[in-house]
């Protein structure tokens, strides 16, 4: 009995069609290209690490009124941390690199990330839009001592929607009908507590399709700190961090995952960082402040929110919610994570002029990227917080 | 033994002789080297699971056996329970298979038996390039091609009208149950596809022509000869499906909504233990959190290493049934 494999009659591999197979392929990869290499617009999605410079002159609008370190300091630092300012960071390492031929390599891996490398100290900076918790301010202090939350920027987070009819302007919305459609209380689009601020539009009877951030982000703590102020029960039910139990329903990855359900899903809300929805053209909805003004994300009512606030010393206030009757309601600084007792001099000297720039210097790049330059009161504050950077008790800037 | 005179002999007489020093010393040093090499492997996934067991032990001193059965992912409580992410890694897994297996098994046969000579190749060897497309990159096809059509022609057209019955209740909403079931489908069709081709291949002519000796149809010599021969094969190509579908992650993660409950429907959006450890890890601020993360991905190991040892019983006994031993 024979038990000859592959004996199955014409199984022998002719080559020529594995041939004209492959030669088929190229062609099509080939004609594929030709047609690909066109005036294809580049999608402006920021790689995850900046490296300054690139190279060239600093802009022709750059004023570097401030100084640069001074020599001995060192030329290359590290940071890691918050992707919501990356696009400015990415704009402020590579001018301030061009101007004081200073290497900075900032990785955008999110601000839990960022807080974990700090304490860490695998970095020289960190970058976070939600402020450390106890735990997590203990765990640093005993890392390398003091550590400060200095500001250098704000945003807002716009809520973005998808429904077939209503266009950008027209959805307004209230704080506990928000909070009550992230809840999951409210179910559908024609649901009267929406109708009620929303005469004259409408509104289908749609599933509202909640979409959230599936992974640790600043944007989702400032967003879910915001619901935390005006909803007793999304503060006990929920509450406010980087990353929280939603009650539903999606989970996109990162400010760009969330932007693409939301366009995809008709019937879908989500928030996202305002640039992210300037840049995929997603219509938002006027949210009602606290003196009962509805009002747009923008630069104007993210600027108001952090006007007539007291800020405290260390700077660890929350923007959300804010009493100035033109601002946002959901807005939140973006801060840099270093600790007051430098280890190690050169590092300090060009992290504390880094700073130092970019609050005074780096503010003239914000409003063309989207995000509020800071008010005067938070730089007199953000000022005074790097003076108090020192090494071996010593202060490290040299500046008045 | 006897040494024949003259000349080289058996391997044992050139054994006893020890000619060669050099060879002997040759010969201990290739041993202990593989050796080596193959223990390394083992060693490797030993330290594996020493490490997962080492990270995961305060997660495991908070919740205990509970953490294997509760519901809730509360990083701001931290509270913190597997059972969601069991559920929907079984159940993306097991639509995987129920779509995948007909599917392959179809094609195997085709390319086995019934493709002509000139198809045959090029067929094989595109399917086996979908088995190298990246994971990442069937999940993007996914999130712009597939979640569309799931929503708009599953969802809300087809079977949304059937949604008295709880598979398929709830809002279309594309991302889900469903449409990561479809793309693990697709990942694991390539690779039980090729292997039950291969196994097919592999019995003898003297089977089929004994069943055409005997008056069989075509469809008999397949069914009644080639099928049940390749029994153990057929269901060593599953299980390899299935090994990959457990552990598939990019893709997905991309599709399947990452919402954290266990629900009957196949629309609604779920997770898997590979999409909650690719979403969270990353910035993941506190120990307990990383601590139940890393018992996330150990349980995972051990209903993958549980699943493939349950899959070999399975396959050693079926290639034990009398039909086969009595070949």
């Amino acid at each position: 009995m024979s038990h000859g494999a592959r004996e199955a009659p014409g199984a022998r591999r002719s080559p020529k069609p594995l041939m004209l197979l492959a030669g088929v392929l190229a062609a099509a990869l080939a004609a594929f290209l030709l047609v690909a290499c066109g005036d294809g617009k580049d999608g402006g999605v920021p790689s995850p690490v900046a490296t300054g410079p690139s190279g060239g002159e600093p802009s022709p609008t750059l004023q570097g009124t401030m100084p640069c370190p001074p020599p001995g300091s060192a030329t290359s630092l590290t940071g890691a941390g918050a992707t919501f300012p990356f696009p400015l960071y990415s704009k402020w390492i590579d001018e301030f690199g061009k101007l004081c031929k200073v290497q900075i390599n900032y990785q955008s891996i999110g601000s839990g990330g960022g807080i974990r490398q700090i304490t860490a100290k695998t970095v020289d900076f960190g970058a976070s839009d939600g402020t450390m918790n106890d735990e997590q301010t203990a765990a640093a202090e005993a890392a390398g001592g003091p550590i400060l939350h200095i500001p250098m920027t704000s945003g807002a987070v716009a809520v973005v929607f998808n429904l077939p009819g209503v266009q950008q302007g027209q959805l307004k919305l209230t704080p506990d009908v928000l909070s009550d459609i992230y809840l999951k209380k409210i179910t559908k689009w024609n649901d009267p507590r929406i109708a009620a601020d929303n005469s004259g539009v409408d509104l289908p009877d749609t599933d509202i399709a909640v979409v959230h951030r599936s992974d640790g982000s600043g944007t989702t703590f400032i967003f879910t700190n915001y619901l935390s102020k005006v909803s007793q029960e999304w503060q006990g039910r929920v509450g406010f961090a980087t990353s929280v139990e939603w009650p539903g329903d999606i989970g996109g990855e990162g400010n760009e995952g969330v932007a693409n359900q939301v366009r995809q899903i008709p019937g879908a809300i989500g928030y996202v960082e305002l640039a992210y929805a300037v840049q995929n053209n997603l219509p938002w909805a006027a949210v009602r402040n606290k003196s009962g003004k509805f009002v747009e994300p923008g630069l104007e009512g993210a600027t108001a929110a952090a006007e007539a606030v007291s800020l405290p010393d260390d700077m660890k206030v929350l923007l959300t919610d804010s009493s100035n009757p033109d601002a946002y309601p959901i807005v939140g600084f973006t801060w840099v994570l270093a600790y007051v007792n430098q280890t190690n001099k050169a590092k300090g000297q060009t992290l504390v002029y880094y700073l130092w720039w970019a609050i005074h210097d780096g503010q003239q790049f914000t409003k063309d990227l989207l995000y509020a330059p800071l008010a005067a009161d938070a730089v007199r504050k953000a000022e005074a917080e790097i003076k108090s950077i020192s090494y071996q008790g010593q202060p490290l800037l040299q500046v008045s | 033994m006897h040494v024949g005179r003259g000349g080289s002999t058996t391997a044992a007489a050139l054994a006893r002789r020890r000619p060669w020093r050099i060879g002997n010393l040759g010969d201990a040093l290739s041993r202990t080297v593989f050796a080596g090499l193959g223990l390394s492997l083992l060693a490797l996934a030993l330290l594996m699971a020493y490490e997962l067991v080492l990270e995961s032990r305060h997660s495991i001193r908070a919740f205990g056996w509970g953490f294997l059965t509760g519901t809730r992912w509360d990083p701001v409580d931290q509270v913190f329970g597997a059972a969601p992410a069991i559920y929907g890694t079984l159940v993306s897994s097991v639509i995987a298979l129920m779509l995948a297996v007909p599917v392959s098994l179809g094609a195997a046969i085709f390319l086995s038996e019934m493709a002509p000579p000139w198809l045959r190749s090029p067929l094989s060897f595109l399917i086996e390039m979908l088995a190298a497309l990246p994971s990442v990159v069937l999940g993007l096809w996914g999130l712009y091609v597939l979640v569309p059509w799931v929503r708009d022609f599953v969802e809300k057209s087809s079977l949304g009208h059937l949604s008295f019955i709880p598979l398929f209740d709830g809002p279309p909403f594309g991302f889900g149950m469903l449409a990561a079931g479809l793309i693990l489908a697709i990942m694991v069709l390539p690779i039980i596809t090729a292997i039950a081709r291969d196994v097919m291949q592999a019995v003898p002519t003297s089977q089929r022509e004994a069943m055409l000796a005997l008056g069989a149809t075509r469809w008999e010599v397949i069914l009644g000869a080639v099928l049940p021969y390749c029994r153990s094969g057929l269901m060593a190509a599953v299980i390899l499906g299935l090994g990959r579908a457990l552990g598939e992650t990019m893709a997905v993660t991309m599709v399947i909504g990452k919402g954290y409950n266990i629900t009957a429907s196949l629309f609604q959006p779920a997770s898997t233990a590979a999409s909650t450890l690719a979403s969270e890890f990353n910035e993941a601020t506190y120990n307990l959190y990383i601590s139940a993360l890393v018992e996330l991905a150990l349980i995972l190991m051990g209903i993958t290493l549980l699943l493939n040892i349950l899959a070999r019983l399975l396959v050693w006994r079926v290639a034990r049934s009398p039909e086969v031993i009595a070949e």
